[in-house]
């Protein structure tokens, strides 16, 4: 028996480090684990994607994150939701500014139609495999992504469709 | 403006639902085969009408954005054949005011107004999500005094209520009952009459602030609330009356919008709508949040999915709401109805003319708001219509840097295309009206 004392191994969920925020669960997959550990995640029992979403940590880079996950700009974050064991987990996945694509959780979960349409409109992060990639809040013709941080405030008035000023 | 230049105009490309010659099995697979987890032929041939030589026997037509009956500006893109409805897309976005872009560029304490606009039949809902997210983030949400605690469960069931009595009217307004229109809205103005005297406003309080509420119960509340409760029952009792033993009403609703467990659960949809179809999940029952897990109450689920049962629980829902208010009087405490935190609480007004210190820290809360720990937090909780989450992602700032709602209305609207299929252009309007969407929150 060696007296040294072995380092707490940091926690891991399906082989993707855990961390705590405020007591709250999120697990942080690389872009290549994702599909892999959310299929796992729906076999445990979250059989509910209450929420995906995303964050655009454009002028917020330094956050913490587990050893071994790179920040990047746009971060999706998924909250899913057990019925069976009410609780919940949060997924987050960084995806890199300069290849905004990620796999779409469609054919996991139906209900994230809408909502993975909403972050392709409003942070121009595309999803593989997504059936119907059109924006969804904005209108068809609209230039820019508007909850990136690049994207000014107040720059548009606000715009009628083909109104004559 | 000729006609063709008007259609135009109004065009949303791609967003639109296309014609049945442009799409081939995937978009009905997407409509259909992802839920019920089919093979993509046999979704396909699920779309699949009698091949007719002599023309094409579909037309599209569009519902709204400005109809009656779809509460707000909701668009329906309805293909039909004769009377029957055979696909379904909701179109949404006319109602996208950027609300979660307004609310990075306003302070923590700014942040309720902003919120409570965005479901504003249940704006207290809103504000109680929001600040139980600030809360969280300060790391004070243990820290709330009682009253407030309590004053929140209140505020939080009686808006259930108001918001659920809004339904009953709406909803028999779009079936043909529309006397019901009016004792629904007349009931709810007695719950929105006590907002008025509790909060000032009838609508879009900005009452329920990080770190308690803004001002005390007024005098004479109880008297209020107990007039409020047993003004209702009897209400209800002709509500059965009027509605739900009559044999109308039940053929126009049962058996409409059918949707079962796998299919809501696989759509994320919550609230009603889930629980009609038997799955008894309550966020105040399966992870209590203020002090639900000290109250007496069941929680009302279906066993056919169909709008007739999602009609039966919000109506069941009231006479819950009510039992909860009735033991929240008994229970309510006396004490703070705001933390006393220096860092998040003004300063009280007695103190402002005697200290100048207390002065200045009451500007510098009012003006620079207080800062928040870095971090990110998702609370959710049972609003009218189901989960009403908020993730905020604070970088230590006064201002939120991300701040999300997750809508109810938003998710649960995916369900509309599955719920019409196959039903008759007649029951969009009672399968629009069950779900119950609000506009403003499904575009933010």
């Amino acid at each position: 028996m060696s007296d040294v004392q072995e380092a707490p191994q940091p926690e891991t969920l399906h082989g993707s480090p855990v961390s705590y925020s405020r007591g709250q669960k999120v697990v942080h997959p690389t872009r290549a684990e994702y599909i892999k550990l959310l299929k796992k995640l729906l076999d445990d029992g979250y059989a509910m994607c209450s929420d995906l979403t995303a964050v655009d940590f454009l002028t917020h880079p330094g956050r913490e994150l587990p050893a071994g996950i790179a920040a990047e700009r746009f971060e999706v974050v998924l909250n899913l939701t057990s019925i069976a064991s009410r609780d919940r987990i949060r997924v987050r996945v960084q995806v890199p500014e300069s290849d905004a694509t990620i796999a779409s959780v469609f054919e996991l979960w139906p209900g994230t139609e809408a909502m993975e349409r909403e972050v392709f409109d409003m942070f121009g992060v595309s999803f593989d495999g997504h059936p119907d990639l059109t924006r969804i809040l904005m209108p068809e013709d609209w230039d820019g992504h508007p909850l990136r941080k690049d994207y000014a405030v107040g720059r548009i008035p606000v715009q009628f469709k083909g109104a004559n000023s | 403006m000729t006609a063709v230049e008007n259609v135009r105009q109004t065009n949303e490309g791609a967003q639109e639902m296309r014609s049945r010659s442009e799409i081939g099995a995937r978009e009905l697979l997407r409509e259909v085969g992802s839920v019920l987890r089919m093979s993509e032929a046999e979704a396909a041939k699920l779309g699949q009408i009698p091949a007719d030589p002599d023309e094409d026997q579909t037309m599209i037509i569009n519902m709204g954005p400005q109809h009656p009956s779809t509460h707000g500006v909701l668009r329906l893109m309805l293909e039909l054949q004769g009377e029957t409805v055979l696909r379904c897309k909701p179109i949404i976005g006319y109602l996208h005011t950027g609300m979660e872009k307004t609310g990075e560029e306003l302070t923590f304490l700014q942040g309720g107004t902003n919120v409570t606009r965005m479901d504003y039949l249940s704006p207290l809902n809103n504000e109680l999500v929001f600040s139980m997210a600030v809360e969280k983030l300060l790391g004070i949400e243990n820290d709330i005094p009682e009253r407030a605690v309590w004053m929140r469960m209140l505020l939080s069931e009686l808006n259930r209520m108001s918001s659920h009595l809004l339904f009953l009217a709406t909803n028999g307004m779009d079936i043909g009952a529309v006397s019901m229109m009016l004792y629904g809205w007349r009931e709810r103005e007695e719950v929105l009459r006590f907002f008025q005297k509790v909060t000032g406003l009838r609508m879009n309080h900005n009452f329920i602030r990080p770190g308690g509420l803004a001002a005390d119960l007024p005098a004479g509340w109880r008297d209020d609330v107990l007039t409020i409760l047993e003004t209702l029952p009897p209400r209800l009792a002709e509500y059965d009356i009027l509605m739900t033993d009559q044999p109308i009403w039940r053929e126009r609703l049962q058996g409409v919008g059918v949707i079962t467990a796998d299919e809501a659960l696989a759509l994320g949809t919550s609230g009603p709508i889930l629980r009609s179809t038997g799955v008894a999940w309550d966020l105040r029952r399966d992870q209590p949040y203020l002090r639900y897990d000290e109250v007496e109450f069941d929680v009302i689920v279906g066993t056919y999915g169909d709008a007739f049962d999602r009609y039966a629980i919000r109506l069941n829902e009231i006479r819950e709401s009510i039992r909860i208010v009735y033991q929240i009087l008994d229970r309510m405490p006396l004490g703070d109805y705001r933390i006393q935190n220096k860092k998040v609480t003004p300063p009280p007004r007695a103190r402002i003319d005697e200290s100048m210190e207390a002065l200045i820290h009451h500007f510098k809360i009012f003006t620079e708001g207080f800062k928040v720990p870095e971090g990110e937090v998702y609370v959710g909780i049972e609003s009218p219509r189901g989960e009403i989450g908020c993730y905020i992602v604070s970088d230590g700032g006064p201002k939120p840097y991300r701040i999300h709602m997750r809508a109810p209305s938003f998710v649960n609207i995916q369900a509309l295309p599955h719920m019409m299929r196959g039903g008759l252009v007649a029951d969009a309007v009672a399968v629009i009206s069950s779900v119950d969407p609000v506009l403003g929150e499904v575009d933010r």
